[in-house]
């Protein structure tokens, strides 16, 4: 299993960072999306009642780092549903005699574009001027709650795709992590939403994992808890929600 | 069949193909309304900035989705652009007595009229969420208008880059640049409200600023000679550069064919 879940992880970070077709997307969207909020936006920092030590640059990576985690494993999925409609699943299934390597490999191999990415964004946004108050520890935390969530994207993403095994089903992967990621409070801390905006952020699960990596930012610990409450069964669930869309694709032969 | 027939049934058939596929169609309605909805409320706090020009951000970004449109529709033009020159059928096309001007403009032909129908929806999203529009009906056309001259420049550099590339996995790898140049604008913050020098200096001297404003204009100054000058302006300047680009890529293309 480890052996195909290796091949299969090189294959995909071989393709991620040698075709710009591959690279590009996964690299430019939280790139684009730190400049252009941290960059336009650090006004709002001034609206009354907005409180955020490290400043409105390190409020919108968290968001980015987020956002780039959950997202990436939409882009394995694109890559997942490419390879079913190009008849290389196909190749892939005959060839693998442990199947489940095969989505431990796209996991992997999405783990390491995330790494690579959030990491360019990262320097990035220290040039920009980004300040953080947490220490080590809590870079840590950050980290380990980004890649639990990377994984999460990964998976739910590997279980459509197998699923569905068309690139037609990039918009079922890719609209409900969307709407998580920005029906949360995005721009302003959430006691400064108004209206139905205010209401779904409170009851949005991603609110929590926001709070905790602006918290872990800042040197706090508010969150932290709960958001790994959420992630780590969450990872749990979309890993049997992949590994049975696995059998679904195998059951259709590819 | 002259060379207008030859646009319209070219025309018809990227317009109708764009309609088949569900997925890219979706992405390219349901994106705009939904960052709208999500960036009009989440900012909507932003308002209270001193200086802002309007007492509402949803005003200020109800043109935003106009912007998002056509460069979806494009994007989607410049694809099927790229699989009909890896599926060859540029090339039988080209066998035809078919004018190349006609091969060029029925893509973009097919992609404006789809980005019209969309520039309704949103136009109607908008008002329905409450949102005010400053130049009352006459506005209406001018910024249906200007927002399909957006399309056409935005579709005009995707089937440059289709034609240059030849591929659609080409055009796709291009997408988040078009991306950058909508972000690092006023899209999401009037220039003089931006605290960050770089990004100001960036989004001035970013055309795709003034394209936004001149369609803003609209919403919430009513008639602004200037901005809407400058916003037809960068059009067209647009438009002319890029189909020149893509009128030599073009050729190139059949020359090697």
């Amino acid at each position: 299993m480890i052996a195909v879940a290796l091949a299969v992880a090189w294959r995909l970070v071989y393709k991620a960072f040698t075709l710009p077709s591959f690279l590009l997307p996964a690299l430019l969207f939280p790139m684009i999306f730190f400049l252009g909020f941290a960059g336009a936006l650090g006004r709002v920092a001034e609206v009354p009642g907005f409180r955020y030590g490290p400043g409105y640059e390190a409020f919108q990576f968290a968001f980015v780092l987020l956002q780039s985690a959950a997202m990436a494993g939409v882009f394995t999925g694109f890559n997942i549903a490419h390879d079913f409609e190009r008849g290389f699943a196909r190749r892939l299934l005959i060839a693998a005699p442990r199947r489940s390597g095969i989505v431990a490999g796209y996991v992997l191999a999405t783990m390491a574009r995330w790494a690579v990415n959030i990491t360019i964004v990262f320097v990035v946004a220290m040039l920009v001027g980004m300040s953080i108050h947490g220490g080590p520890v809590d870079m840590f935390g950050l980290l380990v709650l980004g890649f639990t969530l990377n994984v999460v994207g990964a998976l739910w993403a590997a279980g459509v795709a197998m699923r569905l095994r068309s690139a037609q089903a990039g918009p079922v992967m890719q609209l409900p992590i969307f709407l998580l990621i920005f029906l949360a409070p995005v721009f302003v801390p959430l006691d400064l939403l108004q209206g139905w905006i205010h209401a779904v952020a409170t009851v949005n699960p991603f609110t929590h994992l926001l709070a905790a990596a602006r918290s872990l930012l800042a040197g706090g610990t508010s969150d932290v808890a709960l958001a790994f409450a959420i992630v780590v069964p969450l990872a749990l669930v979309f890993a049997v929600w992949a590994l049975t869309g696995l059998r679904r694709a195998e059951a259709a032969g590819g | 069949m002259s060379v207008a027939a030859q646009i319209g049934h070219l025309g018809s058939r990227a317009f109708l193909r764009s309609l088949r596929q569900p997925g890219a169609l979706f992405f390219s309605l349901g994106f705009p309304l939904v960052f709208l909805a999500v960036v009009a409320s989440g900012l909507d706090r932003a308002s209270d900035l001193p200086g802002f020009p309007d007492d509402s951000f949803l005003d200020f970004m109800m043109v935003v989705p106009f912007v998002h449109g056509s460069l979806f529709t494009a994007i989607n033009s410049a694809v099927e652009l790229g699989r009909d020159i890896e599926t060859g059928f540029l090339n039988r096309l080209a066998l035809t007595p078919a004018r190349g001007i006609a091969l060029m403009l029925g893509n973009l032909a097919g992609a404006v009229a789809l980005a019209l129908v969309q520039f309704s929806i949103y136009f109607a999203g908008a008002a329905v969420a409450g949102a005010e529009f400053e130049a009352g009906l006459l506005g209406v056309p001018v910024l249906f208008a200007l927002a399909a001259m957006i399309a056409v420049a935005f579709g005009a550099v995707g089937m440059a880059i289709a034609l240059r590339t030849g591929s659609s996995d080409g055009v796709q790898g291009m997408f988040p640049l078009f991306f950058v140049t909508l972000f690092l604008s006023s899209m999401n913050m009037p220039r003089d409200l931006v605290e960050a020098d770089w990004f100001r200096w960036v989004a001035t001297v970013n055309p795709v600023s003034y394209l936004i404003e001149g369609l803003r204009s609209l919403a919430i100054s009513g008639w602004d000679p200037q901005a809407l000058a400058l916003g037809f302006g960068f059009a067209v300047t647009v438009i002319a550069a890029s189909v020149t680009v893509a009128t030599l890529a073009f050729r190139d293309r059949l020359t090697r064919t």
